[in-house]
């Protein structure tokens, strides 16, 4: 039942990003909805982040590092109710709170203002490293592209989170393979990005990032793994769930047109998947 | 009096800063016996981390840490904080507001022997286009101090230029900072000399030079400058000149010209680096030759006194 109930939430994330960038005709669908399924789990069934306690940053948080997936933010903060869909039609359009790339102190839930790629990963070691000054509980968690960790800042970060010993940091790589130029193994191969992990000091988990059960295992992994930093290896598929945007780099920073949102909708509503 | 440096000062500042207050961190990027942050760590160790050298890691961490209710104080040489982690500070420190102050060393061409790689002189312009950011330039250790206390309390991103020689102080030990406010140290008349950091010295140095009065000025605040002290400077003055140890492009010269483009009072001379980089040599030896010296600050005043 549970595994349902997140399929069904991961859906409707799905299609809050859809409506988003299919409004403004603007933004990132591929790698948001790569990235659907595994920020569901970890804002339903990982995080203790709510309503309630949205606002405060004395909970777990989440930093979003590959910013431009943004509809993914905000479509799982409509989902969790911390804002409104009522928002939707604002994205990326003036005056608006949801901003292109996330602005931290415009959007109730946003943890951090991110989008200049590399620097997100090393604002969650930050983060992390002020829990441990505060001997807080709390734990920290990045979303990170593959083709994010071209980025030297990535390894930087990497290098400090390791070397401060951040058990209470799990970084995602959300690995879909493809970045704005195409293959990332055509366009400058950052791998093998778990080898390179593992070399800077980190604990690394492979999981499958469509598959609740292996998402959960990765978290698991992830809190009970001490002394050092956790990253999640999670293989995906960008535009996963809307047919024709799978696999197609195309579709990193391009809007569906009406006839491409109706059959993308469709795809979301039919199979549930 | 021995004279002393502005980073010293802002060690010794810091040192006590972070006993008093149990949210301050510093950070450091292997500079931590050159930016003096060494103090801050020996005094309360768990709240100062070295980032090793990873400026713009450095300063992404600080945000990080500055988002989770911490008052950064974070230190490298000018060169590498605001030039190499300059879009860091951009979007992960200003852009959100956070209250990361970048307490930056080694400014100028006074960094001396270590040459053209290491003297900044773009820094200021660097900092001051920032939206949200606030840029200051102590002149002595009593103005340090008390600048590195203030900006403990200005709630958002600070940037502060600090040096690596000693200079001779300026003001007495009852000296209050304002922020934002300019500080007439010689009331004179015809030109009036609007200096920021050590170049408040040579411009005092220049006293027995002048062949008439000026009007000598220190300004501790870069951004937001003093907008109503420089029309008033203006009004009251033939000519305003304006010194600094950092490029004439960008600077304290380029923000008093800013300030006053407008208000088309009187011509503003600015004395600085000519667009050129620095080179290795002693810090006299380097002011004297860039023309930055008490002798060449009189040369160029005494032509409108």
């Amino acid at each position: 039942m549970v595994r349902m109930n997140l399929k069904e939430h991961a859906t409707n994330v799905r299609k809050n990003i859809i409506d988003m960038v299919f409004a403004a005709q603007s933004g990132h669908p591929g790698g948001s909805l790569s990235g659907a399924d595994i920020v569901t789990y970890l804002y339903f069934d990982e995080m203790n982040i709510n309503k309630e306690n949205a606002s405060s940053n004395n909970r777990d948080r989440f930093v979003l590092s590959k910013g431009h997936a943004s509809p993914l933010l905000y479509g799982i903060l409509m989902e969790k109710e911390i804002i409104s869909t009522d928002l939707i039609p604002t994205f990326r359009q003036v005056d608006s709170k949801l901003q292109g790339h996330p602005n931290m102190n415009y959007v109730e839930g946003v943890d951090m203002s991110t989008g200049s790629l590399g620097q997100g990963i090393s604002c969650a070691v930050g983060m992390a490293l002020a829990n441990k000054v505060d001997n807080s509980p709390n734990r920290v968690y990045a979303m990170l592209g593959d083709g994010e960790c071209e980025e030297g800042q990535v390894w930087e970060a990497a290098m400090a989170a390791a070397h401060y010993k951040l058990d209470n940091l799990c970084a995602v790589v959300d690995f879909n393979g493809l970045q704005i130029d195409g293959d990332i193994t055509d366009v400058m191969n950052p791998t093998p990005i778990d080898e390179k992990f593992a070399a800077f000091g980190w604990n690394v988990v492979h999981i499958d990032g469509h598959d609740f059960d292996d998402i959960r295992r990765g978290f698991d992994e992830a809190r009970n793994c001490k002394g050092k930093p956790t990253m999640i290896l999670a293989k995906t598929t960008k535009g996963k769930c809307v047919s024709f945007m799978e696999g197609d780099y195309g579709w990193h920073g391009v809007a569906p047109n009406k006839e491409q949102y109706d059959a993308a909708m469709a795809c979301l509503t039919g199979g549930n998947k | 009096m021995a004279k002393v440096a502005t980073r010293e000062a802002y060690g010794k500042t810091l040192a006590k800063l972070v006993v008093e207050k149990d949210n301050v961190i510093v950070l450091d990027a292997d500079l931590t016996k050159s930016t003096k942050t060494i103090e801050a760590k020996n005094a309360r160790p768990e709240h100062h981390f070295n980032m090793g050298i990873a400026e713009g890691n450095m300063m992404s961490v600080a945000a990080g840490l500055a988002a989770s209710n911490k008052v950064v104080y974070a230190s490298s040489f000018a060169m590498f904080a605001a030039g190499r982690a300059f879009e860091q500070i951009r979007n992960s420190i200003c852009y959100p507001k956070l209250n990361v102050k970048v307490c930056a060393t080694h400014a100028g061409l006074t960094v001396g022997e270590d040459g053209a790689s290491h003297q900044s002189v773009e820094d200021i312009a660097l900092m001051r286009a920032i939206p949200n950011m606030k840029v200051f330039q102590p002149c002595d250790d009593i103005e340090t101090a008390a600048i590195i206390n203030a900006v403990y309390d200005i709630d958002g991103p600070c940037y502060v230029r600090l040096g690596r020689s000693g200079v001779e102080r300026v003001n007495k030990e009852d000296y209050t900072f304002e922020l934002g406010k300019g500080v007439i140290l010689n009331k004179g008349e015809k030109v009036a000399i609007v200096a920021t950091g050590m170049m408040v010295q040579e411009a005092l140095g220049a006293k027995d030079l002048f062949k008439g009065n000026p009007t000598i000025v220190n300004m501790p605040t870069i951004k937001p400058i003093d907008t109503d002290l420089l029309i008033d400077l203006a009004k009251t003055h033939d000519v305003i000149v304006t010194v600094e140890e950092h490029s004439i492009i960008g600077g304290l010269g380029g923000a008093v010209v800013e300030a006053l483009a407008e208000h088309n009072l009187c011509p503003i001379i600015r004395m600085g680096v000519n667009d050129t980089f620095g080179e290795s040599g002693k810090p006299a030896d380097l002011l004297k030759k860039y023309r930055l010296d008490s002798q060449a600050i009189a040369n160029k005043v005494n032509t409108y006194l």
